[in-house]
């Protein structure tokens, strides 16, 4: 209740209602909901729709967790998530627009305060926390209960002020009516927060949904597109210092000593400062702080450092493979019926590690006090980091405030166990007790070179055929990194075997009698982290790219061959069948060019793919189009959907055309966009998305587009070629001089 | 040693090091944030700005290379094409976490300027110094067609 107590919540108007007043209701939807209402007495947000004329009652009202009314009548949408271009501040405020029936013009959004207790993402447990495509999923039952409580409430209070029965009143677009009466939901607001809302409120029939499953305008593209938009590279405070870091060049090395004098000299710089992680530079500007960094003499040591080679990485994780791994699925008896088969296929897949990349580097605002800490960023697990500003700084962590701001990307960038950048940040801010607000800002150089990336991977896979010509074992076997041992996630674990390693493989859909799966957990110093469908990036290559091999062995067409081994998964068939027909899969192409197909579930979401290529001179080649077919049960904004899947696929491609962060003696090569060279315009190709409504409860598309491209595109130019692609990136494997 | 230049209109003055680049003055300095550092070596174009009406990339532009030019950002942008383009990005919802989106449109409207009806392959040209990791591409290009008819279209 505190929280609540210490908002600026005494007003100034004679309404006639109590001017502070906080109630705790019964549970909705798992949460304690907490009520109460402020009088506006600070600028209501430009609103675009009609302002209410100042009435004595119209007051900013909390009707719970999730939804506010603003006497200016817009409906604030409090995000549990954070919005880094997935457009949850869309897909969230949709949801409760609609049980609301609000107008969607007076719909706002404000990012949670981090509070595990009220904001917890319901997949996770008691964390508050953005990833593995669930904001939709987990917030779906929560946000509709919040909004159809809200409505209820909007109904008692006009029952109430006109004396009518509630079943006498409407609710539509934004206006409450009874018979002659009508009134706006900025007008009932105060009023509104006196009730109390049904222990279970009605939810809407589907058939009578008048925006979900609409093209709904994303509600964060104005500010985007005039430069107005917060990120937190634009957080000012007053007296604020500029910091860099300079980190050891390995991972895992340390400063042994550092001479910042001439450092201290450039115009400019106030402290150099050591913390547990390098040596931290503080100016009036990042120019100067980034500039002065540069003159720093540092002494590291690599004893316990990664000091490997990308090479030597890779034999090491192959090597593996030739002894027993962590069994992670073994229906049948895959090795005795590749001893009896009448022929074995066999291929090994080489994957780099990959950055993330995000467009803004890494930062960090911090504000230390003695007596508490305020923080703004971009982060997807913010009450992690609240326990680990905690552990820093030594304060109670309900003195820790987080300021979330929209992300410049993130991909899992910003999903770290042990904080990361925000750590960093507070352990500057203590470094110097305070003295002036803090924020870290990453170069690009400091960004790529930070680890946290998809881990490399190398697998075998090998299949049998019986004397009948059909596949009779599969048996797959992968090396990489865990992202969850040895972190604050481990206890995610249930076994010895992290689950992000073999994720996508364990699952293998088709119906094939005999199938092992084993993981391997190799051991580097180099930092890994979940990428953008995590395991699904290498996995469902890997079983995609090998199932085109196995068919074009058995003279099938992949297609026709998918389709006979998924009868038992409806849901992978009919994206996989309306992607083939949207396609026209089975036409003549014509010379040069090619078309592959890769179907995968990820994150409970169906998604396939046929990818059109061109073959040109000397190894070169355009993506010419792709089809992509999704099932993400149902789609609550289609358009949203639709660019989800649009950017994935183009993440995915990227990817697989040239991204790759590889080490010499355990320094990373790839710094910058010079070096490390996503995806530009002109490599881009056109993209059709095809929603196929299964009519399930909504899941996740933030991640689940990019799993099927990189397999898609190397089927299609294995297609064009009858070359099988089994390194990433293709770089320029098919050049020819 | 004071640097004057025109700003989105506006006389200003700078004592900045000269070597300061123009991205940082602009955000630090003249406090305009929606002009975006993304790699600092020209690579990405998130800093695009419009110098004389052309595009730029302020990050490795020294403000001493600014003296007496015009400098246009995201905030003071308003020509025609520039308006056409904005519309065009919000009716097609072209943005995604937007962070290099400033950028986008700086190059985008640039292009207009001198082209009003670019094909595919200009457009590709014309926006290829400009990274999205969202990989918006694909709305970019049809949001930067539906600006030039909608210019054209006016201009009938």
């Amino acid at each position: 209740m505190s929280r609540f107590m210490d908002k600026k919540s005494v007003g100034q108007g004679g309404s006639g209602l109590n001017r502070r007043r906080f109630l705790q209701v019964s549970a909705l939807g798992g949460a304690g909901f907490l009520i109460g209402c402020s009088e506006s007495d600070t600028a209501a947000p430009a609103a675009q729709t009609e302002a209410a004329a100042p009435r004595p009652a119209a007051i900013d009202a909390e009707l719970n967790a999730f939804v506010k009314i603003q006497a200016d009548n817009t409906v604030t949408v409090v995000v549990k998530h954070l919005d880094k271009g997935q457009g949850v501040t869309t897909g969230l405020p949709a949801i409760v627009a609609e049980e609301l029936d609000a107008s969607w013009s007076q719909m706002r959004t404000e990012f949670a305060p981090a509070d595990a207790n009220r904001y917890a993402n319901l997949a996770f447990g008691v964390v508050q926390g953005t990833g593995g495509s669930t904001s939709i999923a987990n917030s779906w039952e929560q946000l509709r209960l919040a909004a159809a409580g809200a409505r209820a409430m909007l109904v008692q209070a006009a029952a109430e002020q006109w004396g009518v029965a509630a079943d006498t009143i409407a609710v539509a677009d934004g206006r409450v009516t009874s018979g002659d009466q009508s009134a706006s939901f900025g007008e009932l607001a105060g009023l509104a927060a006196t009730q109390t809302p049904p222990e279970r409120p009605a939810l809407k029939d589907r058939s009578e949904f008048k925006l979900l499953g609409t093209n709904l305008p994303r509600l964060d593209s104005a500010d985007k597109t005039d430069g107005s938009t917060e990120f937190t590279i634009d957080v000012k405070r007053p007296g604020m210092l500029m910091a860099v870091v300079a980190r050891p060049p390995r991972f895992g090395g340390k400063v042994v000593s550092f001479d910042a004098s001439k450092a201290l000299e450039v115009p400019g710089v106030s402290r150099v400062v050591e913390i547990p992680r390098g040596v931290a530079v503080l100016a009036d500007s990042y120019f100067t702080a980034n500039k002065a960094r540069g003159m720093l003499e540092v002494e590291w040591n690599f004893d316990d450092a990664e000091n490997r080679s990308s090479s030597e990485l890779e034999a090491d994780f192959t090597a593996m493979l030739d002894q027993p791994g962590l069994e992670a699925r073994n229906d049948g008896d895959a090795p005795a019926a590749l001893g009896s088969a009448a022929q074995t296929i066999e291929q090994e897949f080489h994957f780099p590690f990959l950055a993330h990349a995000t467009m803004e580097p890494m930062d960090c605002v911090v504000e230390l006090a003695s007596d508490g800490c305020e923080i703004w960023t971009a982060s997807q697990i913010p009450t992690l980091d609240v326990g680990t500003t905690a552990a820093i700084t030594g304060l109670d962590p309900a003195s820790i405030k987080i300021h979330t701001r929209f992300a410049g990307g993130s991909f899992g960038r910003r999903a770290v166990p042990d904080s990361d950048f925000v750590a960093e940040a507070v352990m500057i801010a203590k470094a110097i007790d305070g003295e002036a607000p803090v924020k870290l800002q990453w170069s690009r150089e400091d960004d790529m070179a930070a680890g946290r990336y998809r881990p490399m991977a190398v697998h075998r896979v090998r299949a049998g055929l019986d004397e009948d010509g059909k596949i009779s074992a599969w048996h797959h076997q992968v090396a990489s990194p865990s992202i969850l041992s040895g972190t604050a996630f481990a206890a995610m674990m249930t076994s010895e075997l992290d689950p992000s390693v073999v994720e996508g493989t364990t699952d293998l859909p088709y119906a094939i009698p005999n199938v092992r799966v084993d993981g391997y957990q190799p051991q580097t110093g180099v930092p890994v982290l979940w990428w953008r469908s995590v395991g699904h990036t290498h996995n469902a290559y890997a079983v995609e790219v090998f199932f085109d091999q196995l068919a074009r062995t058995m003279g099938r067409d992949p297609y026709e061959l998918r389709k006979e081994l998924l009868t038992e998964h409806p849901r992978h068939l009919a994206v996989l069948n309306k992607a083939a027909e949207e396609a026209g899969w089975g036409t003549d192409l014509g010379p040069g060019r090619g078309r592959g197909i890769a179907v995968h579930e990820s994150f409970n979401s169906f998604v396939a793919e046929v990818i059109e290529v061109t073959m040109a001179e000397g190894g070169n080649f355009s993506i010419d189009r792709v089809i992509c077919a999704v099932d993400c049960g149902f789609a609550l904004t289609p358009d949203v959907v639709k660019a989800q899947m649009e950017g994935g696929i183009g993440y995915g491609l990227s990817s697989a055309l040239r991204e790759a962060i590889t080490l010499t003696n355990g320094e990373v090569d790839q710094k910058n966009f010079d070096r490390y060279r996503p995806l530009r315009i002109s490599e881009m190709p056109k993209v059709e998305v095809h929603i196929v409504n299964s009519g399930e409860p909504p899941t996740g598309v933030g991640e689940p587009g990019t799993p099927p491209s990189a397999p898609a595109l190397a089927n299609a130019i294995a297609d064009a070629t009858g070359r099988s692609i089994s390194r990433l990136p293709i770089a320029d494997q098919l050049r020819t001089a | 040693m004071t640097i004057e230049f025109q700003f989105n209109g506006k006389t200003v003055r700078t004592d900045a090091p000269t070597d300061k680049p123009l991205l940082w003055v602009i955000r630090e300095d003249l406090g305009a944030t929606g002009t975006k550092f993304g790699c600092g070596i020209a690579q990405c174009g998130a800093c695009t700005i419009h110098l004389d009406g052309s595009p730029t990339r302020s990050c490795v532009l020294p403000i001493a290379a600014v003296a007496g030019r015009s400098v246009t950002t995201v905030e003071g942008v308003d020509s025609k094409a520039a308006m056409a383009v904005r519309k065009a990005w919000r009716e097609l919802d072209v943005v995604q976490c937007g962070y290099c989106q400033s950028g986008q449109m700086m190059s985008a409207s640039a292009l207009l300027e001198g082209n009003p009806a670019p094909t595919d392959d200009e457009i590709d040209a014309a926006m290829g110094g400009n990274l999205c990791r969202c990989a918006t591409y694909h709305r970019i290009r049809a949001a930067i067609h539906q600006a030039a008819e909608d210019l054209n279209g006016e201009s009938a």
